[in-house]
């Protein structure tokens, strides 16, 4: 086991990429430690499965190094670099048994058979298969199967890292959550790194320590899931993240002042002085608007109900903005006052939070 | 209840009962007619019941062709399949020489059966034929006209340059048709080339393996044209396979009778063994 | 314009897939099947549409039995979970098939096809081809060309199923709005009970062939008539447990216990209680503490899910704010009973929760 760097990592498909566009992932550098659970999220394109496949070794980088620890295992194939994958489809060995599917990486190994046999039971146990060792691996429903390739790769003392791309695709919707919630558990009992990659913010979420949230070949932030949560630093991630995502408001920098349509807002993070270029927005999270006796006036023009909360669309400034409404709180139909907590309304500069990143 | 049924369908399957009917049925039945009578020309038939059948069944003859047939048969599935398998793992599976690949493996496929039959035939002679003349003038006592041996190499040989592609064609469709996660899954379990072959990509190739044994034992089992054309059956009846000496008897004696009874008799024969081939195969299929 | 099934039951061999179901549907709102796979949602919308024929009962639309009828012969559409497109035609001809079909005149064809393409945002991709498309995109090319003619009956068969969750979410804002000028009945199967809130409108739960119950989606959802209904309706999934009630308290043991719902008599029970009305934080005085046993805290940035055990129930309670938790500590956690679900014995609901509707009365 070990920690895993990356460092100055660039691909592209093309042989000889000129416009950034060429870059299926444009430069990045990652540090992650021995025994985290990290996830890449993003939308489909966005360059995390070509991530994936350079940590497996399947995809070797047009740049950059990746690092095992201290070893530099770039041009090391998959099965030198001590990795275990799980794939969207489920990959199992279709005339096996169960108990065989779990041994073969190990017997491929030349692991002798009488140290074969406790551990398999072992991960049988972790992975609720026991009772299926002795039948047919093909006969198994897929989220049986996805938890053979699980077992596969926890079966192995030697992984450096489990690598999940999107798991619960072929899942049934109401077993996703209890394969989910088991994933996370098994983390907390074999502490491997495991790296899962999904555009599903609610898996990444929910599963990792550690988010980086991607968006057109480039890592647009890297944080805990509170982190990305309550300080985004990019207005994509703010949308991305959150459902429904952060309202964003164009807005302009009058003399040091941050105003929208005549109203004067105050802001979290700093404001530049003067009156700057850019294109600026304020960014404020539906959990955080609420309704209150004093603020901006606002118009509602729906109210869909979440069950334990509800959404209401408003109109405010001539903008239509999104607000999280308790399940046993009233929305006067008439109008309503918004009021805009300093704490949690952002102000962003071409879409990067101002004060960090520009 | 209230079932409506709609009898439409039927209008559809028409067409293909009535060419069935004139093309297989109509004529099996006039073949099970000549087996159960004996004639003596002028179109006079009399009733012979099982006769022939005991006959054929009882005749060295028979059992000598049966013989050399299930021999050959035997030979180009053992030589076939194994070869196709290998071409196909040998394949490319992405870019420009897929097409090329493919369209090269098809080209023996095209060829009319009797055409190939006379290019064997002429590229084998020992005195004038590309293959034989070489052969000859590399040392080897080589002459399929004349030896036994020769003509049951040249034979298989045809065969299997003939109608390897077709096991080849199939075998790749079902390597294409495994997803890259196997491959990929298999690499980083650790597992060797043996280990992917063996528990990935043949169980994956399992049915079109299948479909292609079957259509070789079938077809093997019935080959007249080419044989007929290469040796005719010779030196002496040594390459007489069940189908050239059905021939001889029906065409060359007019002994419809016994002829009749042996295809009737050599049908039989390949609907059990492909029935057998098919259930072995398949066996596992639904565990 | 109505959908009426009478007694429609669906078996293949010995094996049903539906049981008889009576159920009329109306135009102008969203008629959501909300059921887990294999639920029979599928077979339901197949035998709707006529592309099944039922082994009993009738299908009267409008008025008309249309029993056995081809489906060439109604005026359906539907969508599916997989992007269904004509791979070699380019989106226009994509959308505008099923009115070549009807021979339509030219003008006419362009004129509702730039029509639809606009309400779906795909106006400027119509000279492309479906594989040089986003997910989201085929999609809604796929749904162009269900919504161009105008069909009496639309079916979506787990339409945004496939597409990412943002894509998802932005689909099924659109939704309801490209629907309600029609006169046309809808039919939309979700397997997740969140959308089924969100898109409103009707709901019928399913659970192993059956309806359990039909209604206003907000009605099923806070007053489901079983437990086979609430459980279909709850997500992450409702927490249960076996309590009994006497003398106007409600036991889950021996120490643990609370006031019960005056209408409820003597008697076995079953509790039961939505992931969110379960906290780690005892924020109202009458909330009942649980010692419980943690499997796994799932902490997803704005709230946390957690998984404990609790004197051998498996719950689940989901709540905002970050609230980690070491896997197999011990923790107290508080369940707000006033939000309770009663079943009786035979799963029928006895009492639903009396606060927390929240509803204004305008709503909607």
């Amino acid at each position: 086991m070990a920690k895993i760097t990356l460092s100055k990592l660039k691909h592209s498909y093309l042989p000889d990429p000129v416009s950034p566009d060429d870059w299926a992932l444009k430069e990045l550098n990652l540090e992650w430690q021995d025994g985290g659970a990290y996830a890449l999220l993003g939308p489909s394109g966005c360059g995390k499965t070509t991530l994936l496949n350079i940590i497996s070794g399947l995809l070797k980088p047009s740049h950059g190094k990746v690092l095992f620890g201290t070893d530099d295992v770039t041009d090391l194939p998959p099965e030198k670099r001590h990795i275990a994958q799980v794939f969207q489809f489920p990959v199992v060995y279709d005339t096996m048994t169960v108990f065989d599917n779990l041994a073969f990486p190990l017997r491929n190994r030349g692991v002798a058979e009488s140290k074969v046999r406790p551990r398999v039971e072992q991960i049988a146990g972790m992975t609720d298969l026991t009772d299926m060792l002795n039948t047919r691996a093909s006969g198994l429903t897929a989220d049986g199967k996805q938890k053979i390739s699980l077992g596969r790769g926890l079966v192995r003392e030697d992984v450096n890292a489990i690598l999940f791309d999107e798991p619960l695709t072929v899942i049934d919707p109401h077993l996703k959550f209890q394969l989910r919630s088991k994933l996370k558990e098994l983390h907390h009992r074999v502490p491997k790194t495991m790296i899962y990659v999904t555009h599903d913010q609610t898996e990444a979420l929910t599963f990792a320590d550690t988010v980086v949230v991607m968006n057109m070949g480039e890592v647009v932030q890297t944080g805990t899931p509170e982190e990305l949560f309550e300080n985004p630093q990019h207005t994509f991630v703010g949308h991305f993240i959150g459902s429904p995502g952060m309202n964003v408001i164009p807005c302009s920098v009058e003399n040091g002042h941050v105003v929208v349509d005549g109203v004067i807002f105050r802001t979290q993070n700093d404001v530049p002085q003067g009156n700057p270029k850019g294109t600026f927005e304020i960014g404020i999270r539906p959990e955080f608007l609420k309704i209150a006796d004093i603020g901006v006036p606002a118009t509602v023009n729906s109210v869909a109900d979440a069950g334990r909360f509800r959404i209401a669309e408003v109109t405010c400034l001539g903008h239509s903005l999104k607000l999280l409404v308790p399940e046993d709180q009233e929305i006067p139909a008439d109008g309503v006052v918004l009021d805009f907590d300093p704490n949690w309304t952002r102000l962003y500069r071409n879409g990067w939070l101002t004060g960090g990143k520009d | 209840m209230n079932k409506t049924l709609n009898q439409k369908a039927w209008f559809f399957v028409i067409p293909v009962l009535v060419l069935v009917a004139f093309n297989a049925i109509v004529p099996l039945m006039t073949v099970v007619n000549y087996s159960v009578q004996e004639t003596f020309g002028n179109n006079q038939f009399f009733w012979s019941g099982l006769t022939w059948f005991q006959e054929i069944l009882r005749s060295e003859r028979f059992h000598a062709s049966l013989q050399r047939q299930l021999i050959f048969t035997g030979s180009i599935l053992a030589i076939e399949v194994p070869l196709g398998v290998m071409i196909a793992l040998a394949m490319p599976r992405k870019g420009f020489w897929v097409s090329v690949c493919l369209v090269l493996m098809a080209m023996p496929l095209l060829i009319p059966w009797n055409v190939v039959g006379a290019m064997w035939n002429i590229f084998a002679l020992p005195n004038i034929g590309l293959m034989g003349k070489m052969l000859n003038d590399w040392g080897f006592d080589y002459n399929y006209t004349r030896q036994v041996g020769d003509a049951w190499f040249t034979l298989i040989l045809m065969d299997v340059w003939h109608w390897t592609s077709l096991v080849v064609l199939l075998a790749y469709a079902g390597l294409v048709s495994i997803p890259d996660a196997y491959y990929q899954a298999a690499k980083i379990d650790g597992a060797s080339r043996w280990a992917v072959f063996r528990y990935i990509q043949l169980p994956k190739m399992k049915r079109v393996l299948t479909i292609a044994i079957l259509l070789r034992f079938m077809d093997s089992f019935n080959i007249y044209t080419e044989p007929v054309v290469l040796t005719g059956g010779g030196p002496g009846n040594s390459t007489t396979l069940l189908s050239i000496d059905l021939v001889k008897i029906a065409l060359g004696q007019f002994d419809l009778g016994p002829a009749a009874a042996m295809s009737l008799i050599y049908f039989l024969i390949i609907l059990l063994l492909s029935w057998i081939f098919y259930t072995v195969m398949t066996r596992n299929e639904d565990q | 314009m109505t959908l009426e099934l009478r007694q429609v039951g669906k078996a293949i061999g010995p094996e049903v897939h539906i049981y008889p179901t009576d159920l009329l549907l109306e135009p102008g709102q969203f008629n959501i099947l909300l059921g887990t796979t294999l639920s029979g949602k599928t077979t339901l919308m197949t035998l709707m549409a006529g592309l099944e024929k039922p082994t009993s009962g009738q299908i009267w639309f409008n008025g008309r039995d249309v029993t056995g009828e081809a489906v060439q012969k109604r005026n359906v559409s539907m969508v599916y979970q997989q992007f269904i497109n004509y791979p070699n035609f380019d989106v226009y001809e994509n959308i505008a098939s099923p009115l070549r079909v009807a021979r339509l005149p030219e003008d006419e064809i362009r004129k509702r096809v730039t029509h639809i393409s606009e309400l779906l945002r795909i106006s400027q991709m119509l000279d492309r081809r479906p594989d040089e498309l986003s997910g989201g995109q085929q999609q809604r090319c796929a749904m162009a060309r269900a919504l161009v003619k105008d069909s009496d009956l639309i079916l979506l068969d787990e339409p945004l199923a496939n597409l990412d969750f943002k894509l998802r979410e932005e689909l099924r804002e659109e939704l309801p709005r490209l629907f309600a000028e029609r006169d046309c009945v809808v039919v939309y199967a979700t397997t997740e009970p969140t959308e089924a809130l969100l898109l409103g409108g009707a709901t019928a739960t399913l659970h192993e062939g059956r309806i359990t119950d039909f209604g206003p989606t907000e009605r099923v959802y806070r007053e489901p008539v079983d437990l086979n209904t609430a459980r279909v309706f709850s997500e992450p999934p409702m927490n249960l447990a076996t309590v009994e009630i006497s003398n106007g308290v409600c036991r889950l043991t021996e120490t643990l216990s609370w006031p019960a719902p005056a209408i409820l008599s003597d008697g076995k029970y079953t509790l039961g209680l939505r992931p969110h009305h379960v906290s780690p934080v005892q924020v109202q005085a009458d909330w009942v503490p649980v010692e419980s046993t943690i499997k796994v805290a799932e902490l997803a940035g704005s709230e946390s899910i957690i998984h404990f055990e609790s004197y051998g129930n498996q719950w689940v309670s989901l709540v905002h704010g970050v609230h980690p938790f070491e896997t197999g500590a011990a923790a107290v956690l508080y369940a707000d009973m006033a939000h309770a679900f009663y079943f009786s014995p035979d799963g029928k609901l006895s009492a639903a929760p009396t606060v927390g509707y929240g509803r204004t009365k305008e709503g909607n």
